[in-house]
């Protein structure tokens, strides 16, 4: 492998593929939180937030991620001047952790609500019945079973989530796709062999994260 | 006794409490009261707004027009006072309803620590002596799925009492069961009665009714159409409903 015995290069895939963990693990726990907040908005009884609710996720699962990451750098920080870090390489992480997020979130969000429509209506009253607050009654009864039903699909939103994390490489960050282009710009003989070790790089790490997901799935199950 | 006594007033007062779904008017000017550790059997044909009847108590449902008062108080209409209210009231539904994803014993100690914040480890002790009670402590440790029906019962009867209530509601508590288990279920009910808890009873087990309540309510149509002592009641019922009622639950 000529081009990855290159030491330069070498390192280039290698902080390519930190980046896209970074992205990946910042964005999934910020649209973790979020994506729960939301479903409880969505199933609340205040009808101004089950309206944020679905305005959000409408807005954002309608419009492209190129788009939403495009705006956050060209909207947020160019035209608003919103910093998210002093440091020229972190802001656009930030940037791009920020459009990542909201997008997938929307996701998390319809995964969950699609969650709690498994979980009897009969577990929400008897919560209630107990004296348990309509928050309680979410967070006690409702959320942990609509999460463990969901488990699954919520896999698929991380595996997505990491594929998608390499857009942020259109607003600047050197991450593994962008990475990729400038070794084949540099190596046109060896494109096939570079892209292959970037899919594959991909592959080997997301095929074992589904597996996984799904094997939690089975063990978190409720049995009903 | 000083007139006015706490005691001396009804626990639950229904007063002319109408329901509407949509068109359907399920509850017609119900008045109801029942006193302090009275146990009282409502039964009446499918359809007739029993379980509404039972669920508008605790404001699971509510109510289109008219007044329920519970240990001297209106209703609260939601928020806290509500949420207290209800922990007021124990609920046992037909379907038993314990959390999937909790133990038997967690099912238990949920509310007492989240809605009453008692200490965990107390929670636990009176937990254990609940499940005692209700004849499951040994299934403590188990999820609901891995109970027969009757062991579930007894268990959400647990979980009700654990939040020492003023008051018990059982929306057909033996409905779901398998004939064999109906006889467990009732046998902790019939206890709670001569402990002198305060029950409305929605059931189809003219035994229970006959040995443990204080009073029958027959209800049709969203009215409460004859109430008696139960001896009363079903030796000579008053109503043409009563009567054909009646003959057709007792006759299988
Ligand atoms: N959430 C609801 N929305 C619309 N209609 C309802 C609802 N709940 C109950 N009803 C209707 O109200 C009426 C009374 O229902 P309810 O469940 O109180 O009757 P019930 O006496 O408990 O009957 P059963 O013996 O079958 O349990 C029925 O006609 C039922 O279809
Ligand atoms: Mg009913």
């Amino acid at each position: 492998m000529p081009v990855f015995s290159d030491p330069t290069n070498f390192d280039a895939y290698v902080s390519g593929f930190l980046w896209i963990l970074k992205l990946t693990g910042a964005s999934a726990l910020l649209a973790l939180v979020l994506g729960v907040l939301l479903a409880g908005m969505r199933v609340s009884p205040v009808p101004v937030l089950r309206w944020f609710g679905a305005a959000w996720v409408n807005i954002f699962r309608n419009t492209p991620l190129t788009l939403i990451i495009f705006f956050c750098y060209f909207g947020l920080y160019a035209t608003l001047s919103i910093t998210l870090s002093d440091d020229l390489i972190l802001n656009n992480f930030w940037l791009g952790v920020v459009g990542l997020s909201v997008y997938t979130a929307a996701f998390v969000c319809e995964a969950l609500r699609s969650g709690i429509n498994t979980v009897p209506a009969g577990q929400a009253e008897a919560a209630r019945a107990i004296g348990l607050t309509f928050s309680q009654t979410l967070r006690i009864v409702v959320l942990p079973q609509a999460g463990r039903a969901v488990i699954a699909p919520l896999g698929s939103v991380l595996i997505a989530l990491c594929k998608n994390t390499t857009i942020v490489g259109t607003i600047g960050l050197l991450e593994a796709s962008n990475v990729m282009k400038q070794l084949i710009n540099d190596n046109g003989d060896q494109v096939i062999l570079i892209f292959l070790v970037f899919a594959g790089t991909f592959a080997a790490v997301l095929i074992p994260v589904g597996y996984f997901f799904g094997w939690l799935a089975n063990r978190l199950a409720v049995k009903r | 006794m000083v007139a006015g006594d706490a005691s001396q007033e009804p626990l639950i007062v229904l007063d002319k409490v109408n329901k509407f779904f949509g068109d359907l008017h399920v509850l017609r000017d119900v008045d109801l009261s029942v006193g302090r550790g009275e146990v009282v059997v409502v039964i009446g044909p499918s359809g007739s707004g029993k379980s509404t009847l039972c669920r508008a108590i605790n404001r699971l449902e509510t109510i289109s027009s008219g007044q329920i008062t519970f240990d001297g108080k209106a209703l609260p209409a939601e928020g806290r006072a509500l949420a207290r209210l209800r922990s007021d009231v124990g609920m046992v539904f037909q379907s038993f309803n314990l959390f999937a994803h909790k133990t038997i014993l967690e099912n238990v100690t949920l509310g007492p620590i989240k809605v009453r914040k008692d200490k965990p480890e107390e929670a636990r002790k009176r937990g254990m002596t609940l499940l005692e009670r209700v004849g499951i402590a040994n299934q403590a440790g188990k999820y609901p799925a891995q109970l027969s029906g009757g062991q579930q019962q007894r268990a959400a009867i647990a979980r009700a009492l654990a939040m020492q209530p003023k008051a018990m509601l059982f929306d057909e508590p033996t409905s779901a069961l398998d004939p064999e288990m109906v006889g467990e279920v009732l046998d902790v009910m019939t206890s709670l009665a001569r402990d002198g808890m305060t029950m409305v009873v929605v059931t189809h087990e003219m035994g229970f009714a006959r040995h443990a309540a204080n009073r029958v309510v027959f209800m049709a149509d969203g009215q409460l159409v004859e109430q008696a002592e139960p001896g009363e009641f079903f030796a000579n019922p008053r109503s043409d409903r009563a009567k054909d009622f009646l003959s057709k639950i007792l006759t299988h």
